[in-house]
């Protein structure tokens, strides 16, 4: 853990540093928090060719981040419940600010800045029964804690920017947690959704699956360049449902749920960690570390095949298809050909990676 | 002593046995799985009434059970259909019952068989068949007797195909951190892939085979116990732990002696089980019975994790135990 007095005397030292971009930070093309070999964390970046642009240590084990879109500097959220974020220097690797949500709300572990990098948007419980929040903060004036607005939903997980830069959407996952202790309250009753919010709270669109895939949590999105949103999945109900686990939208249209024949579904273990479009944006993937697979789809719900990786999780759009990583060390390009090794380091990749630009 | 020990430990290779599990387990029971699911082909060709298919048809699922918790490569895919379960939603049951009712042509052509529901194929549909009393009172000119012939036949045909891609897959698992190794990225990843199939197996054995027939104290499901129409339940769990240590054994490459005598004590304390099909689970007698294998399979579990896991340095998935 940061003490305090570091934590001070590091925000004194990047108040005075000069705000530089990502290519001072070694120009990476994702961020990846990791497990070092000796127990620590750590937060690195990578470049396309799978090098490493700079690593630098992080305090406690993350849960994903997001990346300013010009300074080279990361917000980390704490593991959830999230009491904590870490604004990073990715420079010097100082902790430039320990952002607090307000009291009796909880980091649900992702969050995403505006186009220009002036707000940061978190996405947030509250501790007392899970009701949804979006926390927007004003980077310009030093993260200063603006406002929240309500996400419509219970127990919100990622969220992402729309192309238009004024429309959120978030995965509200609909499983109510022990302020305490992450215990799922409610798998009998959940009610997961997707909901687009306009940047200063109103509610645009709600979207819901039929009622036999309520036990469905949507957790994590990837949004197309012309508004395509793809949302991942997680299945609390009984084992071998084999339900699709990746969903597909447009703002007011129809879901599209993509699944592979059943036996490969199977494989999946009903679980969805990460979900990227490919590069050139006319599939999507989705991984599975339960099931240590990777699935391909067309962007109208296709499925185009399947790649096996131990705990692969960590999925990111790369030109020549995707970047997977995954818990031993493991980054990997995927594409229609298959998987191909770029690197392979001693740290365990955590669950995400996160695309800068 | 002390010393010693520490030398012992120091020496112990990290990448053992990847070799001997392929060449001393794998391949052999692929062998035999074949062997065995060629007769029960043959059998039903004979008589595909069910009495005449039973003793070919536990001698194929025993064979088919020492391989098939080892679920690498080719195995993932193949499982499903080779066995399908758990189901809880009755997709067999479904697919077994509108194949019997509209007397799907499926049966008579086996390419067509092979692309029917993976619920309808393999050994849970050929058991539903064979023991359940809606379906198992069929004669030789019932299209049921077709069915069950069309289930063996394709069995066999799955156990070659899972012979034919280990061929290759082989290779894979063997050359971990070779040039366009994608699957194993070092030797050490293919040693941890086969070692977590190992307690995958244990684990699997149970929570699900042992766990999923006990419920809870207030609720137990006997019929959530896998195979209990045949009443190989138990049998079932035995077979699978004695594989996962014989294959333990071969990865670490030497003797277990912990595993081995947590091995004694599951039989021993699995003769005491008076229902082998754990149907009985509702009577708190047999329960604790039941109760006292699924803890002895845990001991055996425990054993393997001191012995082989934690001197090769293996722990669990950063990502895959770790919800998020």
């Amino acid at each position: 853990m940061t003490t305090r007095r570091a934590f001070l005397a590091s925000l004194a030292a990047a108040t005075a540093a000069p705000r530089l971009g990502w290519a001072a930070a070694g120009s990476p093309d994702w961020l990846g928090a990791a497990k070092e070999p000796d127990g620590s964390y750590g937060l690195h970046g990578i470049r396309t060719d799978g090098s490493v642009a700079f690593s630098i240590p992080l305090p406690a084990r993350g849960h994903a981040g997001a990346a300013h879109p010009k300074r080279a500097e990361a917000v980390a959220f704490a593991r959830r419940p999230g009491h904590y974020a870490l604004v990073i220097d990715c420079l010097t690797g100082v902790v430039a600010r320990e952002l607090t949500p307000p009291e009796g709300h909880q980091f649900n572990g992702h969050g995403a800045y505006s186009q220009d990098g002036r707000w940061l948007f978190t996405s947030e419980q509250m501790a007392a029964d899970s009701a949804g929040r979006v926390g927007v903060w004003d980077v310009g004036a030093g993260y200063r804690r603006v406002r929240d607005v309500a996400t419509g939903g219970i127990g919100p997980h990622e969220l992402r920017l729309m192309p238009d830069g004024e429309t959120l959407v978030v995965a509200n996952g609909g499983i109510a947690t022990d302020p305490e202790d992450r215990t799922k309250l409610n798998i009998e009753t959940m009610a997961p959704s997707l909901v687009y919010l306009s940047t200063d709270g109103a509610l645009l669109e709600q979207v819901v699956l039929e009622p036999d895939l309520s036990q469905n949590s949507i957790r994590h999105l990837a949004v197309r360049g012309d508004g395509l949103v793809a949302f991942a999945m997680q299945w609390e109900g009984g084992a071998g449902a084999a339900t699709p686990l990746l969903g597909l939208h447009r703002q007011g249209g129809a879901v599209v749920l993509a699944e592979a024949p059943l036996a490969e579904q199977m494989l999946m273990k009903g679980y969805a960690g990460s979900v990227a479009l490919s590069g050139s944006g006319r599939e999507v993937a989705i991984t599975s570390p339960k099931g240590g697979r990777l699935h391909r789809f067309a962007v109208d719900g296709t499925f185009l095949g399947a790649m096996a990786r131990a705990d692969v999780c960590g999925l990111a759009t790369h030109p020549a298809g995707y970047l997977a990583s995954d818990g031993l060390g493991g980054l990997l390009t995927v594409d229609a050909d298959g998987a191909r090794p770029l690197a392979r380091g001693e740290m365990a990749w955590d669950n995400h990676l996160v695309a800068l630009g | 002593m002390r010393l010693a020990f520490a030398l012992v430990l120091l020496a112990t290779p990290v990448t053992a046995g990847v070799e001997e599990v392929v060449t001393d387990h794998i391949r052999p029971g692929l062998s035999a799985f074949v062997e065995q699911t060629t007769a029960l082909e043959l059998a039903a060709d004979t008589d595909c009434r069910a009495p005449a298919l039973r003793v070919p048809f536990h001698a194929a699922f025993d064979a088919w059970l020492r391989i098939g918790d080892l679920r690498l490569g080719p195995t993932e895919h193949a499982a499903i259909s080779i066995a399908f379960w758990p189901d809880d939603r009755g997709f067999t049951q479904r697919t077994i019952g509108a194949l019997v009712r509209d007397e799907a042509p499926a049966v008579s052509d086996p390419e067509a068989f092979s692309e029917v529901s993976v619920a309808g194929r393999g050994f849970f549909a050929l058991e539903m068949l064979m023991y359940d009393p809606l379906y198992r009172d069929y004669r030789r000119d019932d299209y049921r007797c077709r069915l069950a012939r069309a289930i063996s036949a394709d069995l066999a045909a799955q156990a070659k195909a899972l012979r034919a891609a280990w061929s290759d897959f082989a290779g894979t698992l063997t050359s971990g951190g070779a040039d366009g190794n994608a699957t194993y990225l070092s030797p050490e990843e293919a040693t941890r892939a086969v070692y977590t199939q190992i307690l995958s197996s244990l684990e699997f054995t149970r929570d699900s085979r042992i766990g999923r027939p006990l419920g809870t104290f207030e609720r137990p499901r006997p019929k959530r116990a896998e195979a209990w129409r045949s009443g190989r339940s138990l049998h079932d769990a035995l077979v699978t732990v004695e594989a996962a240590v014989e294959t333990a054994t071969l990865l670490a490459g030497h003797d277990l002696p912990e595993t081995q005598a947590a091995l004694l004590r599951l039989r021993d304390v699995a003769g005491n089980v008076t229902d082998p099909s754990f149907q009985s689970v509702d009577d708190p007698g047999e329960r604790l019975k039941v109760e006292i294998v699924q803890q002895r399979v845990k001991e055996v579990e425990a054993a393997i994790e001191a012995e082989v896991g934690a001197p090769m340095g293996i722990a669990p998935g950063f990502n895959s135990q770790d919800g998020d």
